[in-house]
């Protein structure tokens, strides 16, 4: 998962194992978070509680999984929830237009794609830093949504666009839903592209080191400006997502999916500064969130609080990093 | 070695200390049905839990429940329009057992789904001061007639001016939200004026905010000072009105009306900042819905349609013909912070 190499037989402190496995933590805190709420509750250890718990990450896990691919580039996508709504919007409303719904959904994706291609361009051809490229995008997309529904929300009927939230089937006595499916195909089809093929050891090398990943002969533009397009389908695919767990297009949905996004990949485990981090880290952070969110409502604690548990374990999780990079130089 | 235990230890005491510091107040037993034993679960859902008119009726629920014997548990969204949010709620609600589950929707028809679903699996659903599209999706709806609301406003701002034709701005709430459009429309009728009336001299969106609707109505003091009335969809917007009238000098030339009910938009009145507010009752639509639970729990029987909990008039000059209330009963039976 990283560019992290050991010399000879020496065993790794603690600091690179985390740096070489950084989906190891989050899986621990995962892990620790489901055995306190079993023990603490009698509803959380409940298969149908269970599958709640991952349907009601879908959304943010799927966003998320685009926000790694950026992240890894050390780069940051503000408007990946924005541009998400706006795709949720143009779906709904091409389906009221009459227009069937796999057009709909297919050229809801475009839509997401044009946003990622545009924002992959402004990044690596005119130089502009991401953050602030998706700060302008999120106002311009939010506003774009607003005008597009004439601030109205949208109820979605076609069968297709719900398809992934209504339809479900038992695996083991666990209810799964077509969205958990396909977002977990997403994770593995990702995890593939990203430790199995050149493309991904380019977009780690781009984000450990853009100037010696160039000299070595990558093109890093065009690595970087992969990496938007990609997180822009699976953008439109998290619209979709969003569409299977609430039939209803709102503008003003999803204010913090962004925010959300990100918190899910650096829970994961992930650098901010670039280069590291896993998709698996990724799926483990966002289900972090789920779990703590779905035990603590159970115990009957305050969403303020929940809040608060939230925000401490992420700066517990950049601790981590820290300590680990501290431990590796 | 010892690092690495070190590491997995703080982990669990975090996680541990984040579980255990806070109330660890078991609400619901857990694994009963919706509908049986005769205990009223009752699940608040509200918009947020931060807004003071949420705050109120989250306070009042849960003083009806705890003073009817019902188990008592409040979610909320975390931002205005955060369907998703409101919908993992329900979805938790669900999963405790609550058998009645009382709903301010964020958006009248983000939630029907979710709505559906519980009403399938036989919990009782009551939405709370904002109704749904269509309102045959919830049992019942116990809120605010926001069209009637508007009305009242409308008609005492036409009271006031006396038969003088009115010279109006409309500081609109968020564009296209329900409880926007029928507050807008019934103070309309109530002054007896439409949305083409060329006695409206300007309108603008301010989406409930204080400071947009500052900056919204200096934009249209420049087009025109030449007005006697506004409208505002709330009281915030209100005193953000108040702020940009008061620069140009114009608030003793101008009839302003509001609406909510909060002890701020009361005490607004009182110092004379608008003229009247049209009260709304937050605590009646709680206690009304908590009964509705305890009642269904004992015997089944579940509410229906539409139950207007009532607005008032509140305001220091009286005219006759409008029924009103004084600042002081105002402040008796407002909400947020005396």
């Amino acid at each position: 998962m990283s560019t992290l190499t050991l010399k000879g037989n020496e065993r790794p402190t603690i600091g690179e194992f985390f740096l070489r496995a950084p989906a190891v933590g989050p899986a621990l805190a995962l892990l620790v978070a489901i055995v306190v709420f079993s023990l603490s509750t009698d509803t959380f250890l409940d298969l149908d509680n269970l599958s709640l718990v991952v349907q009601q990450s879908l959304v943010v896990g799927t966003l998320a999984l685009g926000q790694t691919l950026i992240i890894l580039t050390a780069g940051i996508d503000l408007a990946n929830a924005a541009a998400m709504v706006l795709a949720t919007l143009i779906m709904a409303k091409l389906v009221v237009g009459g227009v069937s719904g796999i057009w709909a959904l297919l050229l809801g994706i475009v839509a997401t794609v044009v946003i990622g291609m545009v924002t992959g361009s402004l990044v690596t051809r005119i130089k502009l830093p991401p953050f602030i490229v998706t700060l302008g995008l999120l106002t311009v997309l939010t506003a774009a949504a607003k005008l597009f529904a004439s601030g109205q929300a949208v109820p979605v009927a076609d069968s297709l666009l719900k398809w992934l939230g209504t339809r479900r089937y038992l695996f083991g006595g666990i209810p799964i839903t077509y969205g958990m499916t396909l977002a977990l195909l997403m994770y593995l089809a990702l995890w593939y592209a990203l430790t199995r093929t050149p493309w991904g050891k380019h977009v780690y090398a781009v984000g450990n080191a853009p100037e010696s990943a160039r000299l070595s002969g990558i093109k890093v533009n065009r690595t970087i400006l992969s990496v938007y397009i990609v997180a822009g389908v699976i953008v439109g695919i998290a619209a979709w997502q969003a569409l299977g767990r609430v039939p209803n297009a709102d503008p003003n949905a999803f204010q913090l999916g962004n925010l959300d996004s990100i918190t899910a990949v650096v829970l994961g485990g992930a650098s901010l500064f670039g280069g590291r981090g896993s998709v698996l880290g990724t799926m483990m952070g966002a289900l972090v969130v789920a779990v703590l969110r779905s035990g603590l409502t159970q115990l009957g604690v305050d969403a303020l609080y929940q809040d608060v548990a939230t925000g401490a374990l992420l700066i517990g999780a950049v601790c981590v990093d820290r300590f680990a990079r501290r431990q590796q130089s | 070695m010892r690092q690495r235990s070190l590491v997995a230890l703080t982990l669990a005491a975090v996680l541990t200390a984040t579980t255990a510091g806070c109330t660890v107040e078991r609400h619901w037993g857990g694994g009963s049905n919706a509908g049986g034993g005769g205990k009223a679960k009752v699940g608040l859902v509200t918009k947020t839990d931060t807004n003071p008119y949420f705050v109120e009726l989250r306070a009042a629920a849960k003083a009806a429940a705890e003073a009817n014997g019902a188990e008592f548990n409040a979610l909320a969204g975390q931002f205005d329009g955060d369907n998703d949010g409101q919908v993992r709620a329900i979805e938790n609600l669900m999963q405790q057992g609550a058998n009645t589950i009382l709903i301010t929707p964020s958006s009248s028809t983000g939630v029907l789904d979710a709505i559906d679903r519980a009403r399938k699996a036989g919990v009782l659903v009551i939405a709370l001061d904002t109704a749904t599209e269509p309102d045959t999706a919830v049992d019942a709806t116990f809120a605010t007639d926001n069209f009637e609301a508007g009305r009242q406003q409308g008609a005492y701002v036409k009271a006031v001016l006396a038969g003088k034709p009115p010279k109006l701005f409309m500081v609109d709430g968020t564009a296209g939200s329900t409880v926007d459009t029928q507050r807008h429309t019934g103070f309309l009728k109530g002054i007896g004026l439409t949305d083409a009336s060329p006695e409206i001299k300007g309108k603008t969106p301010a989406n409930g905010d204080q400071s947009l609707a500052q900056q919204g109505v200096e934009n249209l003091l420049q087009r025109t000072t030449d007005i006697n009335a506004v409208y505002t969809m709330n009281e915030p917007m209100g005193r953000g009105t108040y702020a940009a009238l008061q620069a140009r000098g114009l608030v003793n030339q101008i009839v302003m009306g509001s609406i909510d009910g909060g002890c701020e938009g009361v005490k607004n009145v009182r110092d004379g900042q608008y003229a009247a507010t049209v009260m709304q009752f937050p605590k009646k639509m709680a206690e009304q819905g908590v009964l509705a639970a305890v009642e269904y729990a004992k015997t089944g029987k579940k509410p229906s349609g539409f139950v207007n909990t009532g607005s008032a008039v509140i305001t220091d000059k009286p005219i006759p013909g409008v029924e009103s209330q004084d600042t002081k009963w105002g402040l008796e039976n407002c909400w947020g912070t005396k």
